[in-house]
């Protein structure tokens, strides 16, 4: 039956001339997501914005995802795409419980999700995202895990991470404040490195806004927040001469 | 492979590519009864460095090695299918698989895809049936050919050459050409190759991990390399 539906549904994809439409190019997009390793756990953070190129569309999406009881998953690139690996995911899950009564921990999570990356890149129809999957893994000794995964299938971990603008801006500050003591960092240092970063962004970052979320998980399981705003300063900007003012 | 996918590759030729480099190094050098096998552990993406650590050899067997380096996702997912493919050779016929047997298959596995290969530039090595070192060397499509080193990836061009002169003896006046490197010096070889290429190379660099394969087994070590 579902192959079936399957067929019908990939067919209208099908062009007169026998071509496939597929994704080639983002429509309505997030913005940079970081995370980073701290002594328990891992704590990541984005903004609520979802931009239709210049214009900032939807100023209300959560891009923090929890799957299962350990583990978040944070999207950035094309929104409609994250709510398709959502609805997998809820679909997924779901079905480990009913059939297997398992609950999915993170390293599997993500395996199941860079496979599918690696596989929609394969029919050159990608998934137009950047994830990082960030947990805590009980059953391995409460295993911290943080992983990357991209359109092209390209995954890696690391103890500090970021996605789109936060890779070029957040990501150095990160490395020098985050990644030597990621064990040893706690709660409340972990939570202003994101902050700081995520203001730095938003004075930089043309597509981010000023309504975040954070998110943490623990051996106790996921924690986010609800969305806030960071306190920002722009008396600098009384001394910019130029640009039309 | 589908005719579905093949269409999908044709169709969108000129638009999305499906390929990036991430960079790397790796490098093998066969001795008489051991193999080295070494690479950086850097992977990158334009001018960012994604990860310091992300590891380009994987184990197949307990005498072989797999070295990859160019578009990390289909190293990865490559050597996955070998490892497979290694495993289905033992649980059907009660034995580990030998280099030359999972090196001829890698070629298959890489030919096969050769409409839209696997944009990696693998390495296989290890010791052959007779415990003498065996390095084997690819091009994405799997043309495949035996070789007493090799160096593929980002600085290759930087390593190749030294190598030529220092385990190849080539432009060398008045030297034995029977005479062969000890572990040792081909480990050292190793370490000075990437040292070097680290200089020059952006996309080398962060950690080396050097393999040395012998009778005794598989020896993995860790060093640093420059961390620019």
């Amino acid at each position: 039956m579902s192959s079936s539906l399957l067929l019908s549904k990939k067919n209208s994809d099908v062009t007169e001339n026998g071509t496939y439409k597929h994704t080639t190019s983002p429509i309505v997009t997030g913005t940079s997501v970081l995370a980073l390793k701290y002594k328990d756990g891992v704590m990541m953070a984005s903004d609520c914005l979802a931009s239709y190129g210049s214009l900032a569309r939807f100023r209300n999406v959560r891009r923090l995802q929890p799957i299962g009881t350990h583990t978040i998953l944070g999207a950035s690139g094309e929104i409609s795409d994250f709510q398709f690996i959502q609805n997998q995911f809820e679909g997924l899950m779901l079905k480990e419980h009913v059939e297997d009564g398992q609950k999915l921990e993170t390293s599997s999570i993500y395996r199941y999700l860079s496979n599918v990356m690696y596989g929609r890149r394969s029919k050159v129809d990608p998934l137009w995202n950047k994830y990082i999957v960030a947990g805590v893994e009980p059953s391995k000794n409460n295993n911290i895990f943080l992983g990357f995964v991209d359109l092209y299938g390209t995954t890696y971990q690391s103890s500090v991470m970021a996605t789109g603008f936060g890779a070029h801006i957040a990501l150095p500050i990160m490395r020098k404040y985050a990644e030597p003591r990621a064990d040893s960092l706690t709660e409340e240092e972990a939570s202003k490195i994101l902050d700081d970063c995520m203001r730095v962004l938003y004075y930089r970052d043309a597509r981010s806004f000023n309504k975040i979320q954070k998110a943490k998980v623990t051996a106790q399981g996921v924690e986010i927040s609800e969305p806030y705003s960071l306190s920002t300063n722009w008396d600098f900007a009384e001394s910019i001469i130029g640009y039309g003012s | 492979m589908s005719t579905e996918i093949q269409n999908a590759a044709k169709s969108h030729a000129g638009r999305w590519e499906p390929y990036v480099d991430n960079g790397g190094t790796s490098l093998a050098i066969a001795g008489p009864d051991f193999c080295i096998i070494a690479s950086d552990t850097r992977q990158s993406e334009g001018y960012s460095i994604n990860t310091r650590y992300d590891s380009k050899v994987h184990q197949i067997t307990d005498k072989v090695l797999f070295a990859t380096s160019g578009y990390s996702a289909d190293g990865k997912k490559l050597a996955e299918n070998i490892k497979i493919q290694a495993e289905k050779y033992l649980d059907k016929n009660d034995k580990i698989i030998q280099a030359p047997s999972i090196a001829q298959m890698t070629s298959i596995i890489m030919y096969q895809k050769r409409f839209f290969p696997y944009y990696v530039f693998p390495i296989l090595a290890g010791l052959d049936g007779e415990g003498k070192g065996c390095v084997f060397s690819y091009d994405p499509v799997g043309n495949m050919e035996r070789v007493g080193f090799q160096v593929y990836g980002s600085a290759s061009a930087l390593i190749q050459p030294f190598l030529d002169n220092q385990v190849g003896l080539k432009h060398q006046e008045n030297v034995d050409k029977n005479r062969t490197l000890s572990k040792q010096e081909a480990f050292d070889l190793a370490i000075d190759s990437f040292t070097s290429a680290t200089e020059r190379d952006i996309y080398t660099g962060d950690y080396l991990e050097i393999y040395t394969v012998d009778s005794t087994g598989i020896h993995k070590e860790v060093r640093t390399l420059k961390f620019d």
